[in-house]
């Protein structure tokens, strides 16, 4: 693919202070790292020259095994070897055991909205197994570029909920990565193409990958690249078609269909020739199979092409109906989609391109490796976010992929944001109280299309403190709701007549609170015999470093909009950080980054404000 | 900026229900080159959390300005007018009828036996009767300060054009469910 070499005028950093940045794929089944290497994305290997790395993680007493030794004990020690744990990210424990014996782990029932798996290591989330696979694909970007990371973009399903975007977000916090963007593996494929064809118009991505899928109508613009419509499925993908493929071989073996008959091994096992067998036939039209069963015998047959379509038709048909959905929120024809552009794994499937072209009326565009494109684009945009080249030419504006709304009466939900709005977006309610002397409410936000609550999946409740005590009724309570461009929700109140900000506790329904990642976090440097407060005031350090060096940008270019008086105002609490962040109190460098932070106020907003008069000065009708 | 600045001002366009919309697009990608958090990923956390307001205000005022309906509304609120949509639905008695039969005729359409052909008739209708109201909208709209009854007049006509936006939704959820029971 070809990349862009932007040069860096303005705020661009000097040679030596090169950022290393990384975009990660962190897929069901594999995980890519990807970085700018002297202007160009490259995938970066680990030490045996392999570029990805199966998203597998092995727990045994003493260690945790990821990636490929840990995906060929799989069969092995089914049990503690977790696999595409993706589809659990965000997940309740009944959304799991809606997936059927599938995966065949050991949940514990805890007191967590979080499910945990249960492994020799002892129980671990999601979140924990991901980070795990994080770790690994940092060590390998630190040992491949010789130093540590100063930010990730890490890609996510377009479709993915607020709980499985936040999943994501605390996976990497938990791997100690400073995630700057979860950026939506469709828009990256779409940036890939749009830089390497230079095209321009209305684009569709197409993208199966091993547990999800989605589709996104974007337009392409002189480097905007602008989501129209997105739609998909989080529960969808090639593992299906291994599945169907699993359950195929087994009546053909005679294997009893119930599947609590069949041992966790035997299961694993099947699903790995399962897999084998559908890659064999992307390039054939027949796939020999040899199945090793529970009692040590074999069982050997073939699938020949014609019977493995006809096992996925209705799986494959599933996917068109997000597709035309799309369509229709984007307020286009088919005939109007200039390309369709195929990512995933799973787009490799004969029957898949077939279908794809049927309903788009078009051959659908192949030629892009499916696998790696996601994280190199997320590279590129990683190296523009920390700043080592100007992204004047990028801008990429996406949308929330499912409709937010609260809980009213009766169980019915109300739509506060509809799907497909672009973000950020930000949306007020107004409330009051219902009895007198009121001061707390609770709020039950909730992500979905459907009107009924039980139908909607639950994103959390918000409970109000501190609303000032009125009669009931007199109380205007405004409620924020806020999707920022990661697409994370959050939630900001206040009481309208007195001005009064209310307190907010957030209760995730499928994700960690912050005192359970800290905890976590607390315990992995624990762990590492690390000293707890002096990794804080290293990261304080760090943070008091980047905010010194943001605002000497900002004044050098638009110090002329501020007074004498003003200027030193900020000046002093300048120099007070800058002593300060060479000494060892935590606490007063936090008050300093704050106190600074106040002080820069009026110049930030300044700041803005001025850059939206430059940027439509001289704009005129006829300019395309 | 003041929280006072209208959409309009802040896409420096005259007030005026006729837009250019290729003109409208130009400007909203110029503005949010700006203002996108994308562009703040370095700076400082208030400057981080003011280009995400001001990212979402350009995104509202973009959909607004975008939608006739919603920018017609808009104008209206500029000039005062106040909307209380639950109390506000005191619409004529023959636009009422009309809605109501349309209404029927998408609820019955599942004992239609061609029920497909019979919403893309009622979804056509439902367009051209869109299309007469916006028409009415512009023409009413064209004067620059309107009297009370003119006000009152657009009001009505966006009530009626929520009206048919909300049955045009439903039409289209009914094609859903139609084309996926397919």
């Amino acid at each position: 693919m070809a990349l862009l070499q932007i040069s860096e005028p303005g705020q661009s950093t000097n040679p030596h202070e090169h950022r290393l940045a990384a975009g990660i794929d962190l897929g069901t089944t594999n995980s890519l790292i990807a970085s700018v290497k002297s202007g160009k994305a490259e995938i970066l290997n680990d030490e045996q020259g392999s570029d990805t790395l199966p998203s597998v993680v092995r727990y045994t007493a003493n260690k945790i095994i990821v990636g490929t030794d840990a995906k060929s004990a799989a069969a092995k020690d089914p049990l503690n070897t977790i696999s595409s744990v993706k589809r659990y990210m965000g997940r309740g424990l009944t959304d799991i055991k809606e997936l059927g014996g599938r995966r065949p782990y050991e949940f514990a029932e805890g007191d967590s909205a979080v499910p945990r798996i249960r492994t020799v290591a002892g129980d671990v989330s999601p979140i924990e197994v991901s980070a795990e696979i994080l770790k690994s694909l940092k060590s390998r970007a630190e040992a491949a570029l010789g130093d540590s990371l100063t930010g990730v973009v890490i890609t996510v399903p377009a479709y993915f909920d607020d709980a499985q975007r936040q999943a994501t977000k605390d996976a990497g916090k938990l791997a100690g990565l400073n995630v700057l963007r979860l950026l939506n593996e469709p828009t990256a494929a779409a940036v890939a193409y749009g830089l390497d064809k230079k095209a321009e118009g209305v684009i569709a991505v197409y993208d199966l990958g091993g547990g999800t899928f989605d589709i996104s109508i974007l337009r392409l613009h002189k480097g905007v690249f602008e989501v129209m419509a997105t739609a998909g499925d989080t529960t969808l993908g090639g593992d299906d078609f291994d599945y169907v493929i699993a359950k195929w071989i087994m009546q053909q073996a005679g294997i009893n269909e119930t599947e609590k008959d069949i041992s966790h091994h035997q299961m694993r096992r099947l699903m790995r020739d399962a897999c084998a067998a559908k890659e064999t036939l992307s390039n054939m039209d027949s796939a020999e199979l040899n199945i090793e069963l529970d009692d040590g015998s074999n069982w050997s047959g073939h699938l020949t092409l014609d019977v493995f379509n006809e096992l996925i038709t209705l799986l494959v048909q599933k996917t068109l109906l997000p597709c035309r959905r799309a369509l229709r929120d984007a307020g286009i024809d088919a005939s109007e989609i200039k390309s369709v552009v195929m990512v995933g794994g799973s787009t490799r499937v004969p029957q898949v391109r077939d279908k794809v072209a049927d309903f788009f009326q078009q051959q659908p565009l192949t030629d892009i490796n499916p696998d790696t494109v996601v994280s190199m684009c997320a590279a590129i945009q990683a190296d523009v976010l920390v700043g080592n080249k100007s992204g004047d030419d990028l801008l990429l504006l996406d949308v929330i992929p499912l409709s937010l709304g609260l809980e009213t009466m009766g169980g019915l939900v109300e739509k506060v944001i509809s799907r497909n709005t672009t973000i950020p977006v930000a949306r007020a309610q107004d409330f009051t109280t219902f009895k007198d002397g009121q001061t707390a409410m609770s709020i039950h936000a909730l992500q979905g299309e459907r009107e009924l609550v039980s139908d909607c999946r639950s994103l959390g409740r918000f409970t109000l403190h501190d609303i000032p005590s009125m009669v009931a009724g007199a109380a205007r309570i405004r409620i924020t709701f806020q999707v920022d461009a990661d697409g994370l929700l959050s939630v900001t109140a206040r009481e309208e007549t007195t001005g009064v900000e209310s307190g907010i506790e957030v209760k995730p329904s499928y994700g960690l609170t912050d005192t359970e990642i800290e905890t976590m976090l607390r315990d992995s440097i624990e762990h590492a015999e690390d000293d707890v407060t002096a990794r804080m005031l290293r990261e304080q350090q760090v943070e008091a470093e980047r905010v010194l060096e943001a605002l000497q940008a900002a004044l050098a270019d638009d110090g002329g909009l501020l007074n004498a008086a003003e200027r030193k105002q900020i000046d002093v609490a300048a120099n007070k950080l800058s002593e300060l962040s060479n000494g060892n109190e935590l606490r007063a460098i936090k008050d300093a980054i704050t106190e600074l932070d106040k002080a820069a106020t009026e110049f930030v907003a300044r700041r803005m404000d001025g850059s939206i008069k430059k940027a439509l000065a001289g704009h005129n009708v006829n300019e395309f | 900026m003041a929280q006072t600045q209208t959409h309009f001002e802040l896409f420096e366009l005259p007030v005026s229900f006729d837009i250019d919309l290729q003109d409208l697009s130009q400007r909203y990608r110029k503005l949010q080159r700006v203002v996108h958090p994308d562009k703040f990923a370095n700076a400082s956390d208030r400057e981080r959390r003011l280009s995400v307001d001001k990212a979402a205000t350009v995104n509202d005022a973009y959909q607004i300005l975008k939608s006739p309906q919603r920018r017609a509304r808009y104008m209206l609120e500029l000039q005062f007018v106040s909307f209380d949509d639950e109390k506000d639905m005191a619409l004529d008695p023959a636009f009422l009828m009309e809605q109501i039969e349309l209404r029927e005729a998408l609820e019955e359409l599942n004992h239609d036996s061609d029920p497909i052909s019979s919403l893309n008739q009622i979804m056509a209708d439902i367009k051209k009767r869109i299309t007469a109201v916006l028409d009415e909208i512009r023409e009413n709209l064209g004067q620059a300060q309107l009297d009370d009854m003119q006000k009152n007049n657009v009001k009505q006509l966006v009530h009626k054009m929520q009206f048919l936006n909300k049955l045009q939704q439903e039409a289209e959820y009914q094609e859903e469910n139609l084309l996926d029971a397919l």
